[in-house]
């Protein structure tokens, strides 16, 4: 927490046991970005460049809001930052604002839109909801998660939506299930139909989303959150199979049509670093008390 | 000593500096420049420096060398010149001013590439800085991206008295001189940062993390903040793949993705959080001196590397010096050989390449003979790493969101050689984003003729 760093922090809260919202002072990306856009942070010299969905902006204070879940040794340092310390890096808005945006009104309107926000997937649909509600259109969204602490942004998100609908896996809060329970109870038992399905959320739950809502012919937008390094097309870390194109999330995406992503292949992509992420993670947490035979660790 | 010879220059030794991230040519130290600088016969008519891209007095330099003048032989270089110490390292001197040294006609040309060098490390540590400008016309150019056709187009802007301010779309400015080419042939800390911030000391302003086009578009940077002309040196950095199976498996590369890792993020460093998968068995596939440096990253990670490359050892687009270092270094060639499909095991990772070989048909479009199949002669190489170094094309977010800049089919910008005028009045672009990717000097002469010509434009308005 040392050096000359001008992307301050002005807002912390914790949202969850893990995860986290911070304000961030930055300007020329407050002042041009959109709902459905990412930032790159660093957090210092030595720091990783880390992608995060903007979760909100005030072009005035220009401010940008993120939303983070420590749970990499990234995050979790990210996570000890407090109001008045300063990131040394903040770029973007990177990648395409969402396609609600640039859609044609009229068009727009006709749509009856369902957002599922999956865990920290509620702070990226956030954004777009409220972009909705202060454009005059009224939306549905679903929030799940694991259990009742998982649940963020619920607050935030009722003033913005028509209907909101918690669901948990364990029962815990709101509806009992996942959201493709939730989104099969409101469209076969309640009646409901929706045009759009706007789903953002872990890897596995979009993939399974995009399996019903392809049974159920709703065409469903997703947004991908690969591995990557520079965030500006430079790396191609992360490609996606996408119909039959590769297409980079960065600078093509981060929203893709669900129905034509290659979910399998984007996650075990996913997996490419996480050995390498557990070998930080362990060596700050144990330090040299940490001698577990036979682990890679101590190779070096 | 033969006057027909180069002097000898010392290099770490190539087992050692295989398991380093040091550099690897020591340069001169002021008696072996001295010697150098003897051979140069100070032509009248020096056909070297019509070699040189951006035009460096090259015997007015090597003459003050001669003489023990070495600040003096920085300062002359440094009135064509903002990175001597990258070009010095990084030029192939050996297709420019060095081919056409007389001396080269009957023995080996004149080292000035290790001469340049030795001037500008021989500057940097004695603490020589190149002479600020005189005036400020305070009239206000806007560079976008800080790589060597940027530096040097807003080095020579400052020198006229420009108010000057780089935008880079990375943390960190000097663009490939910090995420492509590797530390042990470009030192970043004590080389590349100095030259940058030699650049800064003529009074030029830096703003890191800005993306044109997405923070900011050319539009806005003349309509709202007031700059006059506008330069465009964003290079080409969008990697190419092969379009063959198994690409997207966990493993594969491209050559710009591995090499930011470890050059841009520092992976190599354990004090660093980015990750680098380091592989044991490494296929690089491709010629260049990307591919080159790729290599060589992967072997110094601890790997074994294998160079995949289609034709054959006289068609390699490398620098031979590269070429060279590269097989000392104990990197295996597998020329004459084409990939044709990624081999990947059941998680999702790389196992091996089917490749085949290939030999050399009638020249094609290029005048390079071109590589046809040899039948049956389809074989396996067991690996758990694929770098793909292919080349790179221009980033089209600068060019699709600025009205009336005008692209050709391969998205790289149009603009006049001799003055860097686009189709946009005001705005002027050079390097890999108007040519694709092309080298560090060639660049930094597309920088150089566009100030002239920003220059040139401003004074007439």
């Amino acid at each position: 927490m040392v050096g000359n760093y001008i992307y301050t922090i002005t807002k912390k809260e914790k949202l969850s046991d893990t995860i986290y919202l911070m304000d961030i002072k930055a300007p020329r990306v407050a002042k041009n970005c959109y709902p459905g856009q990412f930032v790159i942070v660093k957090i210092d010299e030595k720091g990783e460049r880390i992608p995060l969905t903007i979760c909100d902006y005030d072009r005035e204070a220009g401010t940008v809001s993120i939303v983070f879940q420590a749970i990499g040794s990234s995050t979790q340092l990210m996570s000890q930052y407090e109001v008045g310390e300063a990131f040394r890096d903040f770029t973007g808005p990177l990648g395409h604002r969402s396609e609600l945006i640039d859609m044609p009104r009229e068009e727009l309107s006709k749509l009856k839109i369902l957002f599922v926000a999956g865990g920290v997937g509620a702070a990226p649909v956030y954004p777009q909801v409220k972009w909705m509600k202060e454009n005059g259109y009224d939306v549905d969204c679903i929030i799940g998660a694991r259990n009742k602490s998982l649940i963020i942004l619920e607050d935030s998100m009722k003033n913005f939506v028509k209907n909101l609908y918690i669901t948990t896996d364990d029962g815990s809060y709101g509806f009992k299930g996942n959201v493709n329970d939730c989104i099969k109870d409101l469209v076969h038992n309640q009646g409901k139909h929706y045009d759009l399905v706007i789903a953002i959320g872990p890897m596995i739950m979009m993939k399974f989303v995009c399996i019903l809502t392809k049974e159920l012919g709703i065409r469903t937008i997703v947004s991908m959150n690969p591995v990557m390094v520079d965030g500006t097309g430079m790396c191609g870390a992360c490609r996606l199979t996408i119909g039959n194109e590769v297409k980079f999330a960065c600078v093509d995406g981060p929203e893709f049509d669900g129905h034509l992503v290659n979910f399998d292949e984007a996650m075990k992509r996913l997996q490419m670093y996480k050995t390498e992420e557990g070998k930080v993670v362990l060596r700050q947490k144990e330090g040299a008390t940490h001698h577990h035979p036979g682990c890679e660790c101590h190779e070096e | 000593m033969d006057i027909l010879k180069k002097v000898p220059v010392r290099e770490q030794d190539p087992k050692v500096r295989a398991n380093n991230f040091e550099e690897v040519c020591y340069g001169y130290n002021l008696e072996e420049a001295m010697q150098e600088a003897s051979r140069c016969i100070q032509c009248k008519n020096p056909k070297c420096v019509g070699g040189c891209p951006v035009s460096i007095d090259i015997p007015g330099f090597i003459k003050e060398i001669t003489d023990n003048n070495i600040e003096e032989a920085f300062q002359v270089i440094s009135k064509y010149s903002s990175l001597p110490a990258v070009c010095g390292r990084v030029c192939p001197q050996e297709t420019q001013c060095e081919e056409r040294c007389i001396r080269g006609i009957k023995g080996e040309a004149v080292s000035i590439g290790k001469l340049e060098r030795f001037a500008a490390d021989w500057a940097r540590e004695h603490n020589i800085v190149p002479e600020p400008p005189k005036e400020k016309n305070g009239k206000k150019v806007a560079v976008i991206g800080a790589g060597p056709a940027g530096l040097t187009c807003a080095g020579d802007l400052a020198k006229l008295g420009y108010d000057v301010t780089i935008f880079e779309a990375l943390h960190e400015p000097g663009g490939v001189l910090v995420y492509g080419i590797p530390e042990f042939r470009l030192p970043k800390d004590t080389v590349v940062k100095k030259e940058i911030e030699n650049v800064i000391s003529l009074g030029v302003k830096i703003e890191t993390n800005v993306i044109i086009g997405k923070s900011i578009t050319i539009d806005e940077l003349m309509e709202e903040e007031g700059f006059q002309a506008i330069f465009i040196g964003s290079g080409a950095g969008l990697p190419k793949f092969m379009g063959i199976p198994g690409e997207n498996a966990n493993g594969v590369f491209s050559a710009n993705e591995y090499l930011t890792r470890s050059n841009l993020m520092k992976a190599f460093d354990k004090e660093y959080d980015t990750p680098i998968i380091a592989g044991k068995k490494v296929a690089v596939v491709g010629g260049g001196n990307v591919a080159m440096d790729a290599a060589r990253t992967a072997l110094r990670l601890g790997a074994e590397v294998y160079i995949v490359y289609r034709r054959g050892e006289a068609e390699l687009p490398a620098r031979v010096e590269e070429v060279h270092h590269a097989k000392e270094e104990g990197i295996i060639f597998k020329l004459l050989t084409n990939p044709k499909e990624i081999l990947v095991n059941e998680n999702g990772w790389v196992s091996g390449m089917r490749c085949v070989e290939m030999e050399l048909g009638e020249p094609d479009e290029s005048g390079r003979r071109k590589p046809v199949e040899k039948k049956d002669s389809e074989f396996v190489l067991d690996l758990d790493t694929v770098i793909m170094s292919l080349g790179t094309s221009p980033n089209p977010l600068i060019s699709t969101t600025t009205k009336g800049l005008e692209t050709n089919r391969h998205k790289c910008i149009i603009a006049e050689e001799e003055t860097g005028i686009t189709s946009r009045e005001g705005v002027y672009a050079g390097g890999d984003a108007v040519t694709g990717a092309a080298t560090v000097i060639l660049a930094m002469g597309a920088g150089k003729a566009a100030a002239a010509g920003i220059d040139k434009y401003l004074k007439s308005r």
